[in-house]
């Protein structure tokens, strides 16, 4: 092994002065040109190859610190931290209910899921958590399995372009589409929603919400269908997942994975199953595996438990309906020391506090103002203590670790996310691979930066 | 605020002119300074609670839990006492309060005994306590156990004066970013760490963000030799 050099596009002369060893600065330029022109290099060197934060297959700004020998990767590390932007500190100066508005910005591809967990923390705190309304359940368990849904197409779809198909990619992103479509109809909001609240949720489904979501799920098996005909058989497909970034039972033990990567070992571990919250006990649904180990077989995993989520749907919509002929069905919780007071309605400039609500508290009740106020501007209190819930999102175990002092707003709250837990596994699946596959490697873990970085 | 028209008759008197450059008086309105408190009313009060402490039997597994760990630490010579300083079960959690010394011993034990196997580590979450003098710094460990359905949660202090605690890499590699960031944000040492570096803020940066005393926002950003002023020095807007 001889110097190490350093190829970073559009490294500045300072920086190359500042770079041990030499840098080639290959932007603009031909890599040939520069590789024939140079003697110095020996035939064995090293090159570390810096890729990232800017690149377009990482998944965001992800940077991978790669070594190479020729083409095989023989060290590769992954920085992170690009995009902190303090989530979790700011939530602690804000009140309790406003903390979901902090949280769902984590991994932006599954912030219902960011959300639920996160409430359901508060939830167990102020030992309210029997108390949530079955048609609160309900909506949360319609909306995680949609955003399950999402969040895996949001996988598979730039999976196949970071492979160069971009028919892949406009087919995965059509049918997401049409979940945030949904997601649309039913927040308000294509993202960031914020509408799972400690108690319950923000409202309830809106008019024709229901046949919205029936109509999805009308057409989404034949959008599945061509995604499986499209991908699973195709030869160029397999050739680049199949057999790679291998990671079995042992090295996900080994390194605490969960998820489709765990599942794609054949461990069907599903925290829905195995330890169930919203009622997921009742629902009839199956926990896809795969036993390749393989990126090929993470995809696998992710396109059946689409599968599994459009029947939890329905049988959400089933109980929804049967619940339809309940008068005055709640979605938040029945205390007023807790429950966001009033309803929300759609008025001509956006979404805000019902007129009757705003008609009550302005002109008939002192008090109904002063719960009003109080409860909004200082919120409610959660007993002093620290709870730590776990829920199967769509990339493994995310936990919300919540901490409080008794007062009205969070002391400490961490989330467990797990694309921040999955990424320390890159070097094993990397190293030892060629260059090319580290793209399907990182692709397989599907991070997203968002709720890596927090 | 100047009034139209001051010297018309049946109209007041043109008010004075407002001074630009008089001394401000409130400045802040961005951040907090002092309180905790931002909800505009300023005087809620939050008072110190002490420690919880549970006493045998805890309920559920819990108990043979705590038998398993006792037996697997007497078997190494050291008594469940020893290494526990106390057990905590809240809301159906159950949290050991583990002696730092006595981590790694822990830890191996919760990892390789078949009769308590917690395979998956979920993660290590800090938390800082100023007012609890001599263990302000805690790290907080969550185990999984797939073996046998369980949970249980570790938690560990250290003084801000010593802010040492050893690192269960050894044990559970997957601990190794979790740790990071924990010396990250809250400036625990974990002895015996491969490397601990910073992992989400840049590798300069002074001081811990997510401590008690680190206050939100009030750092100047840097960008491409360009300063930003923090938001509450930007200019006054009261």
């Amino acid at each position: 092994m001889t110097e190490t050099t350093h190829a970073t596009p559009g490294a500045s002369d300072a920086d190359a002065e500042a770079t041990e060893g030499r840098v080639y600065n290959v932007a603009g330029g031909d890599w040939d040109d520069l590789v024939t022109n140079d003697d110095e290099r020996g035939p064995n060197e090293q090159i570390v190859v810096n890729m990232g934060p800017q690149h377009p297959s990482t998944h965001g700004v992800l940077r991978l610190v790669l070594t190479l020998e020729g083409e095989t990767v023989t060290d590769a590390r992954a920085s992170i931290g690009y995009l902190h932007t303090g989530i979790e500190k700011n939530m602690e100066y804000r009140t309790w209910t406003q903390g979901s508005t902090f949280i769902t910005r984590a991994d932006y591809l599954m912030p219902i899921f960011n959300e639920t967990a996160y409430c359901m923390a508060v939830e167990r705190l102020l030992e309210i958590e029997d108390k949530i309304p079955e048609r609160a359940k309900l909506i949360r368990v319609l909306l995680l399995e949609l955003n399950r849904i999402g969040s895996h197409l949001g996988g598979i779809g730039p999976f196949g372009l970071e492979l160069g198909a971009t028919t892949i990619f406009l087919q995965g992103v059509r049918m997401r589409e049409n979940v945030l479509d949904l997601f649309e109809l039913i927040t308000g909001l294509r993202m960031n929603h914020a509408f799972v609240r400690p108690g319950g949720v923000a409202q309830d489904l809106p008019a024709g919400g229901i046949e919205a979501v029936r109509d999805f799920l009308r057409k989404a098996p034949a959008w599945t269908a061509d995604l499986h005909k499209l991908i699973d058989a195709n030869p160029v497909f397999k050739a680049r997942t199949e057999g790679i970034a291998y990671l079995d039972l042992e090295g996900c033990m080994a390194l605490s994975v969960t998820g489709p990567m765990l599942r794609a070992t054949g461990l069907p571990w599903d925290l829905r199953k195995s330890q169930p919250y919203l009622d997921y006990e009742t629902y009839d649904f199956e926990v896809p595996t795969t036993n390749t180990c393989d990126a090929y077989g993470r995809y696998l995993v992710r396109m059946n438990e689409i599968d599994q989520s459009l029947r939890i749907i329905e049988q959400v919509l089933d109980r929804l309906a049967d619940r339809a002929s309940v008068a005055n069905d709640p979605w938040m919780i029945q205390d007023a020391k807790i429950g966001w007071p009033g309803r929300l309605s759609l008025g001509p400039d956006g979404m805000g506090p019902s007129p009757e609500h705003i008609a009550h508290i302005m002109g008939q009740s002192m008090e109904a103002l002063i719960h009003h106020f109080k409860l909004v501007t200082e919120g409610f209190r959660v007993p002093a203590g620290q709870v730590y819930v776990p829920i199967e999102s769509a990339k493994g175990e995310l936990g919300c670790h919540v901490v409080s002092d008794g007062g009205t707003r969070p002391y400490r709250v961490h989330l467990r996310d797990p694309s921040f837990h999955h990424l320390q596994a890159v070097s094993v699946l990397c190293e030892g691979g060629n260059l090319a596959d580290v793209i399907p490697a990182i692709a397989s873990i599907d991070p997203v930066i968002g709720g890596v970085d927090r | 605020m100047t009034t139209p028209g001051g010297d018309e008759p049946g109209l007041p008197a043109r008010q004075e002119p407002e001074q630009a450059d008089a001394p401000v008086v409130r400045t802040g309105m961005f951040g907090v300074h002092g309180t905790q408190d931002t909800s505009g009313y300023g005087k809620l009060q939050v008072h110190l609670r002490p420690p919880l402490v549970s006493e045998p039997p805890y309920g559920g597994y819990f108990d043979a839990l705590a038998e398993a760990l006792g037996s697997g630490l007497q078997a190494d010579g050291t008594s469940f006492g020893d290494a526990i300083e106390r057990v905590v079960v809240f809301r159906g959690e159950l949290t050991f309060h583990v002696r730092r010394e006595h981590l790694l011993a822990v830890a191996d034990k919760l990892l390789h005994d078949p009769a308590l196997r917690f395979e998956i580590f979920t993660g290590v979450s800090g938390v800082h306590y100023p007012d609890e003098t001599g263990r302000e710094l805690r790290a907080v460990y969550h185990l999984l156990s797939i073996t046998h359905n369980r949970r249980v949660r570790l938690e560990v202090a250290a003084p801000d004066a010593d802010p040492h605690i050893p690192s269960v890499t050894p044990v559970y590699p997957a601990a190794n970013w979790h740790e990071r960031e924990t010396w990250d944000f809250f400036g625990i040492v974990f002895d015996g760490h491969p490397a601990l570096t910073r992992i989400e803020m840049p590798d300069d940066w002074l001081g811990h963000p997510q401590r008690k005393d680190y206050p939100l926002g009030g750092v100047p950003v840097e960008y491409r030799g360009a300063k930003v002023p923090p938001p509450d020095e930007r200019r006054s807007y009261s």
